[in-house]
């Protein structure tokens, strides 16, 4: 057994906490908001311009001029702002931002990231994940440990094209949550149902204790 | 001073020319000149450098010039929403550079403000760095260039005959940072009225980059529309 998405999406929102300005990625990340603890109030920023995401519009509420960076509509809050995307940026590479939950395709045991390509397959961008990962004081990814195949998304050294280097502090997959520290990775918590061997089988990178 | 024209056809009149390099406003398909893009479209001017953070959709935004191959480069964070794009990508038909968001946004801030080139965080590490780096304090950074273009294409909510300009919601995005770093800037708005009916307090972008302005329909279509239900 292991976490799926939304036991995933729960376990990230743990780390938020109150007071904090967030940013929350594309796809896992996105579905942390749904479940902040009622007693943390955090303000979401969408790096397109806005601070103080509000929830899905209404059919009604429904409006071409409000959407979130993954281009979804949303609604704003009693104590939302607007700005440009020069400004938006300014806020997070002046590290203004307490924490990022990004997703990836890889991470490595010193923190390095992959999120963004895979040459020769997939030309998509990093958007503002390189931005992101740079400015913002605290990265938290949430991904699967492994990728289809069963092969190792947490690796000693990254294969693909790097978002940020030494960026990320915390992984949190299927299987569990690990932190970035000296020498490698430590396993700070087992996803329900899932063994310290099995964690550490689907794991490449060095496990430290 | 007029700086009114009637549709984007007469707006763009004598700006453009083959190979010349745009910056476009928007996000996704939001706040994104729609009216101009299709102008160009009319107009047929081929190999264009644009740098815009996408390049809209197979069928609508700046997609419409990939389908008829008038673009030869992009300058963009994410181009993931369209196929032809990848197509013509992989065909060598289509060049990309790839510049991070918040960097692109402040390449062309920069260069509208007379800015040469700025030390940024950004990258570091990255394929990025084949670029020239600098210590400060420390710390790495790299030396990213500002943009100045030919020509600024801008969507905004309201103006005021004299240009000034208020944009609405999240449409507001890249537009400010890319009318700013055009040679000429022409932008497309929802309504023009009268100076004096909007409050000088609340301009986002001042008139003094605004060159040219239309007023038009626009469409606005809405890349991934997500509700919840109604209570």
């Amino acid at each position: 057994m292991a976490w799926d998405r939304d036991q995933m999406a729960v376990r990230a929102a743990r780390e938020l906490q109150d007071g904090m300005y967030v940013n929350l990625g594309i796809g896992i990340p996105t579905f942390v908001a749904n479940h902040i603890p009622e007693d943390v109030r955090v303000m979401l920023q969408s790096e397109n311009g806005l601070l103080g995401i509000g929830p899905f519009p209404t059919e009604n509420e429904v409006d071409a001029d409000l959407i979130n960076a993954g281009k979804q509509t949303v609604t704003a809050l009693p104590h939302s702002a607007f700005f440009d995307s020069a400004q938006s940026f300014a806020m997070i590479r002046g590290g203004k931002i307490a924490m990022a939950i990004l997703g990836a395709m890889e991470v490595a045991e010193n923190g390095d990231l992959a999120n963004w390509i895979v040459p020769g397959k997939l030309v998509k961008g990093m958007g503002g994940a390189m931005d992101l990962v740079a400015g913002v004081k605290r990265v938290v990814v949430v991904m699967d440990h492994t990728n289809k195949a069963g092969e190792s998304k947490v690796l000693k050294a990254c294969t693909l094209p790097l978002t940020g280097k030494r960026v990320v502090d915390r992984i949190i997959t299927n299987l569990g949550v690990l932190d970035v520290v000296e020498g490698g990775l430590k396993v700070v918590e087992l996803a329900e149902g899932v063994t310290g061997a099995e964690l550490h089988g689907a794991t490449e990178a060095t496990i430290v204790n | 001073m007029n700086k009114i024209y009637s549709d984007s056809g007469s707006a763009l009149e004598g700006v453009l020319f083959d190979g010349m390099f745009i910056a476009a406003g928007g996000f996704g398909l939001c706040g994104i000149p729609e009216l101009l893009i299709s102008a160009i479209r009319e107009a047929g001017t081929k190999g264009l450098t644009i740098a815009s953070n996408n390049c809209g959709v197979d069928d609508f935004g700046l997609g419409m010039l990939l389908a008829t191959k008038q673009i030869k480069k992009m300058i963009s964070s994410y181009v993931g929403e369209n196929a032809e794009f990848m197509r013509q990508y992989f065909n060598g038909e289509l060049e990309i550079e790839f510049s991070p968001q918040g960097t692109l946004a402040e390449r062309m801030r920069a260069g509208g403000a007379g800015i040469a080139g700025f030390y940024t965080k950004t990258g570091v590490g990255t394929v990025a760095e084949g670029k020239e780096c600098k210590s400060f304090n420390g710390e790495a950074y790299v030396l990213e260039t500002g943009i100045v273009a030919d020509l600024s294409i801008v969507k905004a909510w309201k103006a005021d005959t004299s240009g000034n300009l208020v944009f609405r919601k999240t449409a507001r995005n890249f537009n400010p940072p890319a009318a700013t770093c055009g040679r000429i800037c022409v932008v497309e708005v929802e309504e023009i009225v009268p100076v004096g009916s909007l409050d000088a307090d609340q301009i986002h972008l001042p008139g003094i980059y605004v060159h040219r302005l239309i007023q038009g329909a626009h469409e606005k279509r809405i890349e991934q529309r997500t509700m919840r239900a109604a209570v």
